[in-house]
């Protein structure tokens, strides 16, 4: 009896040891840790990938530093775990990073099994082939038989499969881990197509030794919205992370950028006044600071700042806005009154 | 038990009693155990069910729909996810068994090279085996897929050596016969000879120890699986029909294909592994006694026999159990090749586990998948173990 009554309380008290570990709230932990620990592909130019001093660079980067003046007042408080694609999900889900932005498509599985939640769509994007330029070759349909380099873990080698079966004709994938090792491959010559989404297309054609040589065909056989996520279990905390997010192209909305910010304060439209926190209210629904729309288009910038400086036109992706310029110019981006 | 007996004193308590007391012990550290095993399982399951991700082995019925680069079975994306998981542990038998056949070949050689007489001979075997054993594997497999990327031309300007045989950055393409039933009588022809040849091996030995007399036996049966299978070829219509293989729209199409990341997964496990084998066979053999060999050479055995009946069988005993070791580490490498794109169980459970999100039923599978691989290998390795093992009579 003595027995069992030892083995129930060290049953207990590892209980609460290891259960303890799941209570806490994400953002609290955040608050108290001082800083948010990112998920980010690091790989992918353009989107999230140290430069050569060591400084974290593009779209996916600003959206975690986004989030940090949102929560801090300082962008800078934010560190980035760089993740293959198998990792993302555990990672998030073990509490091993806050936030994944990672260029994560969206599913409903995803939502659904896997225990966590996405927020706004920060790109639209959409899976695509690369060919190099002398196979002369106009549209995927005509790659029967092609051998196929596919990034594994994604949703990418489904799509792929699914477009060649749709079309009744026959691939040949090669599936590498790393993207840099695959991109390397592709561009030996290994493979005749490499299939990614479009803009990762773009990111490894930037870096290519031959950028020219190669084109990206027009067909796009997926909807990849990308988007950030965080876990389960702290619904103030998703609202914060979406709240960021869609701040930027609130801003763009109302035309305030990181340059005429400070002029912007004094503007008389109420909509920019409740937005940067002159009018007070939306700081204190979410539990931040009333200056942190502010912080974040001080320090970070609007939507449209970010796109264009990390994949815009005058970068070596060159992507144009497409589906990802605002809803007023024909695109996707659409944010809800911040009222 | 002398429990009754009246001599002795008072009966012990069981905590005094040694063996009770073990039993009790053990009855201890099991339920232990077993505690932690059900807390570790039932706190997943209950942390699983809270963060709301699904668990279960439903999806392996589903539809993989994924393509796999190369399959020993038929497999199309419209299978299910067990197939494609079946695929995959094929290939990575594929790999692991050529891959061993081919190490032991290439470690024998550079063993016996290593004790050469020769000085240029042994100092190269001794170089190989300290470069490669020092170099970590997966930096080699880098480095041979580098090479049949990078240095190999595209399948249009692809090498061909002999006609019908074409190297590319596609892999090594090479022309087989077609299809015929002569084919396959010759490989039964071959399978019978061995099992002749096997019972002719017996039967000679058994001769041998009876009159003295010898029985060439092994030449026996090798002329026989040359001749027979041949004659069967002959008789069945000596079909000469080849399946070339051609170029056509992307890739070659007809032939047998050796894909470039099967060619250096293999190559690099084979080089990596060799180098430690080579040192294994080396202790082997050096652990013979010279009076051994001197012993055998008196009494008038001629050399080839000094080896086969004095030298090996002893050198067997200190080989098998690390050579075991070595063949294990081989079939444990082989799951690199997810860096290098060969498609083994490992690349394929780790889609899958990507596309379901079943990332413990995944893990779980690799392991016991491997565990299992390893185990019936250290299995075979122990059995042959004991038979060659001295037997003391």
């Amino acid at each position: 009896m003595k027995l069992v009554r030892v083995l129930v309380v060290t049953l207990v008290v590892l209980a609460l040891a290891c259960g303890s570990a799941f209570a806490g709230k994400d953002l609290d932990a955040v608050k108290k840790k001082g800083y948010i620990q990112a998920g980010v592909n690091g790989s992918v130019f353009g989107f999230s990938k140290p430069d050569e001093k060591g400084i974290w660079k593009g779209l996916d980067v600003d959206t975690a530093r986004a989030v940090a003046a949102g929560i801090f007042g300082d962008a800078s408080k934010v560190k980035f775990t760089p993740l293959t694609a198998q990792q993302r999900f555990t990672a998030l889900q073990s509490g091993e990073i806050d936030i994944l932005t990672r260029n994560t498509t969206r599913t409903l599985s995803r939502e659904t099994q896997l225990g966590l939640n996405f927020v706004t769509v920060n790109y639209y994007d959409g899976q695509g082939f690369m060919v190099p330029k002398k196979l002369g070759i106009k549209s995927a349909k005509e790659l029967d038989g092609a051998t196929v380099c596919v990034l594994p873990g994604t949703t990418t080698e489904q799509n792929a499969a699914d477009f060649f079966r749709t079309h009744g004709i026959k691939m040949k994938p090669v599936v590498i881990e790393s993207t840099s090792e695959l991109a390397k491959t592709f561009f030996a010559g290994r493979c005749d197509v490499l299939t990614s989404d479009a803009s990762q297309l773009a990111g490894m054609r930037a870096i290519a030794p031959n950028p020219k040589d190669y084109v990206i065909l027009p067909e796009r056989i997926s909807k990849e919205p990308l988007a950030p996520a965080v876990r389960h279990g702290d619904d103030q905390f998703r609202d914060i992370v979406d709240f960021c997010v869609m701040a930027m192209i609130n801003a763009e909305e109302l035309g305030i950028t990181s340059k005429n910010v400070d002029e912007m304060l004094k503007s008389k439209n109420p909509a920019i006044k409740r937005f940067l926190g002159v009018i007070p209210g939306n700081g204190k629904s979410l539990g931040l600071d009333e200056k942190w729309a502010y912080n974040i288009i001080k320090q970070v910038g609007n939507y449209g700042e970010v796109f264009e400086r990390n994949i815009g036109i005058n970068t070596p992706l060159g992507l144009s806005r497409g589906l990802n310029a605002l809803w007023t110019d024909g695109g996707l981006m659409y944010s809800p009154p911040f009222k | 038990m002398a429990t009754t007996n009246e001599e002795l004193p008072a009966k012990i308590p069981f905590w005094r009693d040694e063996g009770k007391r073990a039993l009790v012990f053990q009855a201890v550290a099991l339920v232990l155990v077993a505690a932690v095993g059900y807390y570790l399982f039932a706190n997943t399951q209950a942390n699983l069910q809270r963060q709301s991700i699904a668990t279960g082995f439903g999806f392996l019925d589903h539809e993989a729909s994924f393509e796999i680069g190369e399959t020993v079975i038929p497999y199309s994306a419209s299978d299910s996810y067990s197939r494609a998981l079946l695929v995959g542990a094929l290939n990575t038998i594929k790999i692991s068994f050529i891959g061993i056949v081919l190490t032991l070949i290439l470690g024998t050689i550079i063993g016996i090279a290593r004790l050469s007489t020769n000085w240029l001979v042994a100092k190269i075997a001794a170089l190989y085996i300290e470069v490669m054993q020092n170099i970590p594997v997966l930096l080699q497999l880098f480095f041979w897929y580098a090479i049949f990327y990078e240095s190999f031309p595209p399948p249009r300007q692809a090498l061909t050596p002999v006609p019908g045989v074409f190297l590319c950055n596609r892999g090594l393409i090479f022309a087989v016969p077609a299809p015929h039933p002569a084919w396959s009588y010759m490989g039964w022809t071959f399978v019978a000879v061995l099992i002749v040849g096997w019972f002719l091996n017996r039967w000679g030995r058994k001769r041998q120890e009876l009159t003295g007399q010898e029985f060439p036996a092994g030449m026996i049966t090798i002329a026989m699986a040359v001749v027979l299978p041949l004659l069967v070829w002959l008789v069945a219509g000596a079909p000469t029909t080849m399946d070339v293989p051609v170029m056509r729209g992307f890739n070659f199409s007809g032939g047998v294909t050796v894909s470039p990341e099967f060619s250096a997964l293999l190559l690099g496990l084979v080089l990596y592994t060799a180098a430690f084998v080579a040192e294994i066979v080396r202790a082997g053999i050096q652990s013979v006694g010279r009076g051994q060999i001197e012993a055998a050479m008196a009494i008038g055995l001629r050399p080839a026999k000094v080896l086969r009946l004095v030298v090996l069988p002893q050198a067997l005993r200190v080989i098998i159990p690390p050579l075991t070791t070595q063949m294990l580490n081989l079939l444990k490498n082989s799951s690199l090749a997810i860096a290098i794109g060969y498609a083994d169980f490992v690349s394929v459970a780790n889609t899958t586990i990507n596309q379901t999100g079943q990332a413990i039923e995944g893990v779980a599978m690799i392991m016991l998948v491997f565990l299992t691989f390893s185990l019936l290998t250290s299995l075979f390795m122990n059995w042959y173990n004991k038979k060659m093992a001295l037997v003391e009579r």
